[in-house]
This record gives C-alpha cells, structure tokens and sequence, in this order.
C-alpha cells in the first residue's frame, strides 16, 4: 500500500550526507541537530534544503495516501473461494446427502457440481423447495481431454425472493445421456435442443430432442473442439457426385423437398 | 383430393409454411403451421437460417476482437451487445470502470432502447395494417443513429464500448444536441400514442391477443417486456445494476393482462422512463477518464467462469464467458440470447388464434434474428 510512504520523518532527507552518525540516534535528538546547523552555515543551508525536498515529498506522499480510485488501480482479479457454507448447498446436502460434489464461488457466483445421473431430482429439489422458479439458462462445455467426462452441462438459476442466482454443474462423458429437466422448466427444452445441437449430448425424455440451429443430417456438432472453425463441406446434398454423403440430407429427399416446394 | 361427395363444412388440415421469407418474419423466421381454415392448430418456429456461428468464432479470438462480432447479433440494439460483453468480462477481470465511462455507457445503451423500441413499434404496427407511425418513428430513430454516427462513426454496428469502458470522448456539442433530442422525445411519444393508444382497430387487434400469464412467463423464461407485459416486476438494471444504474431513479413499467397491448403499453412506458433516465445521466455526467487503466493484452488470471448480464432492449442478454488459467481468449463464450427464449413461447401464444394473429404476435415478442440464430 502507498500508505506507507506519507510516514518518512523529515530528518531522514539528510541521511545520506556527512551527518549520518547523528541521524542513527533517536528522534529525541532533534532539538540538538537543529541547533548544531547554526554554528555551520553550509550545514544550515544544505539542511534547510533537506527539509524543503522531504516537505515536498510529505506533500506528494499525503495525495497518494488517498486510496486511489478502483479504474486508475490494477484490476482485482476474482479468486475461488469455498462455499460449502452457501445456505442452498446446505440445504441441498441435508435433503441428499453427500451429494453436492464441490462448492465454489467465483466472482460473486456460487456453482455447485452435483452428479449427472441426479440431475433432475436435484433441479426439482431447487425449484420446489428452495424456490428457483426461473432457469435462466442452460449451457455446456467442452474439455475433450479431460478423463472424468467430456462434458460440462451447466444450469443457471434465478430465485425471485432475494434475486439470488446459484449454478449448477455436471459433469458428462462423451455418448452418454443425461435426463432432460424439460419437465422441471418449459423453458429448457430449446436450451437443451441447442446443446443437443452443437455439442451432441442427448438428453433422455425430452419431448422433441431435433437439432435446431442446424438442419437435421448436419454431420457433426459445431461447437465440439474437434469441429473445425472454419466449417465442414455440406454440399453433398447438391452435388451428390462431388461431395462424400454425410455432410446434408440424402439427395432423394433433398429432391423430394425441392419438388414439393415447387 | 376433395371428392365431390365432401360436405363444404369437413374439415381438412391444412399445412402451410410462414416464412423465411416473409417481411412479417422480421427476418429469416418459418413458422411451420398446421390451420384448420384460419384457425392455428399448431405452430412450429423453425430457426437456425442466420446461424453464423458466433459463439465458435468467440474462441478462436482474443477478448477485445469479441466484441465487433456481439453487434452482429442483435443487429438493432447493437450498443447493448457490447455493454453485456462488456460487464461480463470487467467480472472476469476484475476490473472497475470510471463514473464518466459507466454514464456515457448508460447514455448509449439507453438511447440503443429507445432506437430499438422504435424499431420495434414501426414493424410492429406496419405488421398489423398501420403504416402510418413507421414514417414517425424512423425519424425519430435516425436523430438517435445521427447522434451514433458522431460518437463513434457507425450507425447499426456499433463496437462502442471497451473492457473498461468506452473508446472514445464524447465530441464537443454532442451532449447538446443529445439534450436537444431528450427534450423532444416525450413529445414524440405522445405523438405515436396518439395514433395507436386508442385507435380501435389498433386495441382490436391486440387486446386479448397472445395472453400469457406471469405463471407461465416465468415458466417459459420470458425476459424484458414480454414478462414485464404479464405483471412481473423484473428489470435486471434494478436487481443486478450494473454501471451506475444503481444511481438512477426510474420505474418499471409493467402491464395486468399478459396480452399484446399491454406488452405495447409496456414498451410505450419504457421508452419514457429511458428518457427519464437519459435526462439524469446528461444532468450528472460526471469528469474524469472515460477508461480504466487496464493492461495492454487483458488476461484472465484465474481459471473459471462467469455470468455477466444487462437488460437489452428485448430482455436479458447474458454472456456466460469460461476461461483458461492467464488465457488471452474465452474458451467458452455462451450468449443467453433473450429474443431465442422469448420464441420458444410463440407455439403456445397463438394456437387457437388466427394467421393474422400470429403477425401480432411475432410482432410482440420483438425478436431479432441475428441474435436468435447467433
């Protein structure tokens, strides 16, 4: 902090020249040392000298000695902290035990990882008993080198009450189904057609799981790491001959469509 | 098909696409539609013909070069892209922006609201058969653009804020004539109420129409006016406020009903409180920097993810950014799209309603294609 700076007595300007010897002793001494520049003119004036440059200094350090303003200060990155004592992974804990994995906060944002296979139980307990209504979104992630499982699926919920938000995390391996909380929230059926979508992650009881930001027969899922950024060939519905199948819809029914809408 | 032996009263289904191509679509969006004559049995929103991949171009870049590609989404709201971006990656960082910034920032994103309920109010009436406020509108909307143009050389795309705050002073006069405009919107106003607030095919065509109810609003994850419309008292610059929101005094507008009037009359109110809150920021706008000192390259220290969100014009845009330990890039960078959300509601809004109803009600949920398909 530059709170320490402003503390610099004044008799320390001097330090450095020849009247260092006096300067070692205790503050108590001032009197003396004020006294001695007199019989010295060169002392005095260098001294009077000191004391201006450290009244300057004083002057300088008092306008640092004001907590800067956060903009002009380095950025205060946020750090994880433990939440397990969050009042929500509390009550979570005591209804299943031994359920809530790990318990973070991060930037003001609790995240609680919970099993994948206990999805739904876990998000009915929170809508119903601790009252988040409104599922603000649902997402996922992809870390294709991880071994525990491929997949984060992260749901992000939102109480009316005290506008609390909490996260929820799971963790999910590659072809491997996770349940749909379509019917603990209407709204995660487009959010989970969107995962289903980009990531390739299936959930299991959805009512109508198509992909939705694709067409159907788009081979692949965009937002997989492995997908490639700058697209795949989907020609092969037009140019059946050039393109390898796989990249549209078979080119019968892509004739059939095209008849019908004319 | 139809045998002469058919009675003219036998129903037939009857299934018709709306779109992609239709003005009324406000962009790219089919309806796929089941109608028993004019009825709507059963409606499909079929989406995804502007998916450009955003959200994977997001990770190939590195923070800054994120947000040019964050106008392209809500394409007419696009100041308050950047502002979401924006607060979701200070969160990251960790950084504080200056008052000054945070103001000229609400100044922006309040006159994007205005813009954008404006655009809003012109296809919307247009959809249902007035034409007229289009006229009256679009002029107030190019002022708006005029005063973009200035501030930062763009009309629609917008790029005008930074990670810790904006890019630029504001030019000499601006405030001026800002406040010139402010002053005059109210009048404005008045002027498009006059046409529509009370005009009876106006309240014909929307009273009733698309009712939802605050149960099911929150049900379906409604955001922004459409919840707003059902009664809900929910604005995310008052319960998370992010800038200088906090500082500011206004109200959130809110309708009884759930129909598509009262989401009108809603978006009506709200463009006056943005004036309201557009006359407070230029009355305080305090001095100082218009950015905060950030490092060169922007870093994210600690590994981990955050939520940063602000109340765009059609509902909550949040940006869900993941990243890597001292990494340079998101290496996930999830948009919560309000309009995408809002749509997922419209096959229960208009089944039992009539084809022109649905054009109202396409209309009501206010969506942007570019920011539902990303």
């Amino acid at each position: 902090m530059s709170d320490d700076k402003p503390t610099t007595p004044p008799e320390e300007g001097p330090a450095s020249d020849e009247k260092a010897p006096e300067q070692a002793t205790p503050p108590e001494s001032e009197e003396k040392k004020e006294k001695q520049p007199l019989t010295d003119e060169e002392k005095a004036a260098k001294i009077a000298e000191a004391k201006k440059r450290a009244a300057e200094k004083k002057a300088a350090a008092a306008e640092d000695a004001e907590p800067k303003p956060a903009w002009e200060d380095k950025p205060v990155t946020p750090t994880h902290e433990d939440a397990s004592d969050d009042p929500d992974a509390v009550a979570l804990g005591g209804e299943m035990p031994g359920i809530v994995l790990a318990a973070d906060r991060f930037a003001g944002d609790v995240t609680l990882s919970v099993p994948a296979d206990r999805i739904v139980e876990v998000c009915r307990f929170f809508k119903h008993d601790c009252d988040y209504k409104f599922l603000v979104d649902l997402t996922a992630v992809d870390w294709p080198e991880r071994e525990e499982g491929r997949f984060d699926v992260i749901y992000w919920m939102h109480r009316f009450d005290d506008s609390k938000r909490l996260r929820l995390h799971t963790v999910v391996a590659d072809e491997v189904p996770i349940s749909s909380v379509t019917e603990v929230w209407k709204t995660a059926n487009w959010m989970e057609r969107e995962v289903y979508d980009l990531f390739g992650i299936v959930f299991e009881d959805h009512p109508g799981l198509e992909r939705i930001l694709t067409w159907e027969g788009f081979n692949g899922h965009p937002l997989r790491k492995d997908f490639p950024v700058e697209g795949i060939d989907t020609g092969a519905a037009i140019y059946p001959d050039v393109y390898p199948p796989g990249g549209g819809p078979p080119p019968e029914e892509a004739e059939e469509d095209e008849g019908g809408a004319a | 098909m139809t045998g002469p032996d058919k009675s003219l009263f036998d129903v037939e289904e009857m299934e018709i696409n709306f779109g992609p191509q239709h003005p009324a679509t406000h962009g790219v969006l089919r309806v796929k539609m089941k109608l028993d004559g004019e009825k709507i049995m059963e409606a499909k929103p079929i989406i995804g013909y502007l998916h450009r991949g955003t959200e994977k171009l997001f990770e190939t870049m590195n923070f800054p070069q994120c947000i040019p590609h964050t106008d392209r989404m809500d394409y007419v709201a696009a100041a308050t892209n950047n502002q979401g971006f924006c607060v979701a990656m200070e969160k990251l960082l960790g950084v504080t922006i200056p008052p000054r910034a945070a103001y000229i920032r609400m100044i922006l994103a309040e006159l994007q609201r205005l813009a954008s309920h404006l655009v809003w109010l012109a296809t919307h009436a247009v959809d249902i058969g007035a034409i007229t406020p289009f006229f009256y509108t679009f002029r107030e909307r190019d002022a708006i653009l005029d005063l973009f143009e200035e501030y930062c050389g763009a009309r629609l795309t917008l790029n005008t804020m930074k990670i810790g705050g904006v890019p630029f002073e504001l030019p000499d006069g601006w405030l001026d004539r800002c406040s010139e405009l402010v002053d005059g919107f109210n009048a404005h106003i008045e002027e498009y109420e006059n046409l529509l607030t009370e005009n009876r095919i106006w309240k014909k065509r929307t009273i009733g129409i698309g009712v939802v109810s605050a149960e099911e609003a929150i049900e379906w994850g409604l955001t922004g006016p459409p919840l707003r419309g059902s009664g809900v008292k929910w604005d995310i610059r008052k319960i998370f406020p992010y800038d200088r929101y906090d500082e500011i005094d206004f109200e959130i507008p809110i309708g009884k009903k759930g129909d598509t009037y009262d989401r009108y009359l809603v978006r009506v109110e709200e463009m006056r409180q943005s004036v309201r809150i557009l006359r407070q920021c230029l009355d305080r706008l305090p001095d100082g920097p218009h950015m905060a000192r950030v490092p060169k390259v922007l870093r994210a220290k600690e590994a981990g993810m955050v939520y940063g969100s602000v109340e765009a014009p059609k509902g909550e845009l949040g940006y869900f950014i993941v990243a890597t330990e001292k990494a340079t890039a998101p290496y996930r960078c999830r948009v919560r799209p309000p309009s995408f959300i809002n749509l997922q509601m419209l096959p229960a809004m208009v089944e039992g309603h009539l084809v022109a109803d649905l054009v109202a009600v396409i209309g009501t949920l206010d969506i942007v294609l570019g920011e539902i398909d990303r």
